[in-house]
């Protein structure tokens, strides 16, 4: 969805081909979300048949496209709908450290320090391009940056916070919380699938 | 090259006996010129107690810090006063400027306390001023200047003169996060200019920026962070479907 309503956004500007498509498209990510021309053809396919760009011209075997006036409503009405990011998916590091609570014999914080070492390297890389980056200039390029940089912020919090959380937890009962075993048996499941 | 800051197995305990509580224990820890280490941690884990034996404020029970080489212990008290005002820099949460002087006399203002000439010590001022952006504001008033200016002037005149060694304590906690990434990027430049910087935060999006991330926990190093797995490994799964 986001790719194809990033393409028709692209065609509300001025009618493109293909190929200069996908490369606007990838110009305004950094060249980090690449896309291969089967994709972005196989994406202009789809919304010429939902009516929302259509065939301009043609010539040898290159396609010009341009948007519909129902593609332009689509376009104002993408940029004023919220987007649903997936609210619940499943996590990996949930679970591991779900099951390192309840599994004896494994350090919670060693793993939970595991994980945010792992993601304080990635956020250090993310702001290390941000950093050499001109200030004020590839404005796309530094709001994608951002995005990959508060997303794993967020992350390494939640991880001081699981840290915390499970401190207390074990000073209030002076020993490992114990394991329900229903629970243990239900995250393992999880972690099996 | 001698290390802009070395803390050499520092050990610092409070109170004696039983009662004894150690803040920080056998850490060691070197800074070249150029770098910059953030050190990061849950409170009380000792981050503020390092901050503290690293600027000469608090001496070591045991173990050795060095500033440029120099053992701070071996400095009389007057020595070290002086070290710390010609070659280290603070900045705080609290950007603690002089209320009625203007941002160009705020920074000149510890130059013109160790003896420059005022229109010496103005001319370096204003210099620092440039360097974290701030040259057109030189003669406002702190309270005509907004948190992030402020801020940007306590940077300035931390790294004013020759002070190699900058040493910030939570510089982020009172501004929002564009701001906070404008202070981080003056503390940058201090440290590709060949400075060395500690940043003390518990905000992991601004630990980023330094070049290497010490992690605290009940006073010791558990861990350090250098990030070097290179752009590419971003790039892992990202692709869009």
């Amino acid at each position: 969805m986001s790719v194809s309503m990033s393409l028709l956004a692209m065609l509300d500007e001025r009618p493109m081909y293909g190929l200069e498509l996908k490369n606007a498209f990838e110009e305004s990510t950094g060249g980090v979300w690449p896309l291969n021309v089967g994709q972005v053809y196989t994406t202009i396919t789809r919304l010429e048949r939902d009516g929302l760009v259509e065939l301009l011209s043609e010539s040898d075997g290159q396609k010009l496209y341009e948007i519909t006036d129902t593609g332009r409503e689509r376009v104002v009405e993408w940029f004023g709908r919220p987007s649903r990011e997936a609210a619940v998916s499943r996590d990996e590091v949930v679970l591991k450290l779900s099951l390192a609570t309840l599994k004896p014999g494994v350090d919670v914080r060693a793993v939970i320090q595991s994980e945010r070492l792992a993601l304080i390297g990635q956020l250090q890389e993310y702001t290390r391009l941000k950093s050499d980056a001109p200030s004020g200039e590839d404005l796309a390029w530094l709001i994608l940056l951002d995005s990959f940089i508060f997303k794993i912020e967020a992350r390494v919090r939640w991880l001081d916070t699981c840290e915390a959380r499970i401190a207390r937890s074990s000073d209030a009962s002076g020993r490992r919380m114990l394991p329900d075993s229903d629970m243990a048996e239900e995250v393992e499941r999880e972690v099996q699938r | 090259m001698t290390p802009a800051l070395e803390l050499s197995e520092a050990t610092r305990r409070f109170g004696s006996g039983h009662t004894a509580v150690a803040a920080l224990t056998n850490v060691s820890l070197a800074l070249a010129g150029g770098e910059m280490v953030a050190v990061m941690g849950p409170s009380g884990s000792g981050k503020t107690t390092l901050l503290s034996l690293a600027g000469g404020l608090d001496q070591p029970t045991s173990g050795v810090v060095r500033v440029e080489g120099t053992d701070l212990a071996a400095l009389s008290y007057a020595e070290l006063a002086r070290l710390r005002r010609k070659r280290v820099g603070y900045v705080f949460q609290q950007f603690n400027l002089v209320d009625g002087l203007t941002a160009v006399e705020n920074v000149s203002l510890p130059l013109e306390l160790d003896g420059v000439h005022r229109r010496q010590a103005n001319e370096s001022a204003l210099g620092a001023l440039d360097s974290v952006e701030l040259g057109d504001l030189a003669d406002r008033f702190p309270e005509e200047l907004s948190g992030g200016e402020q801020q940007r002037v306590a940077i300035a005149r931390a790294i004013v003169g020759d002070r190699v060694l900058l040493l910030a304590d939570e510089p982020t906690g009172a501004l929002d996060s564009m701001t906070g990434e404008t202070v981080l990027r003056m503390m940058r430049r201090h440290c590709d200019a060949g400075g060395a910087a500690v940043l003390v935060t518990h905000d992991a999006r601004f630990a980023a920026w330094a070049d290497r991330i010490v992690f605290l926990r009940d006073g010791r190093v558990v861990d350090e962070a250098t990030g070097g797995a290179g752009p590419e490994s971003l790039l892992d799964g990202r692709a869009v479907t």
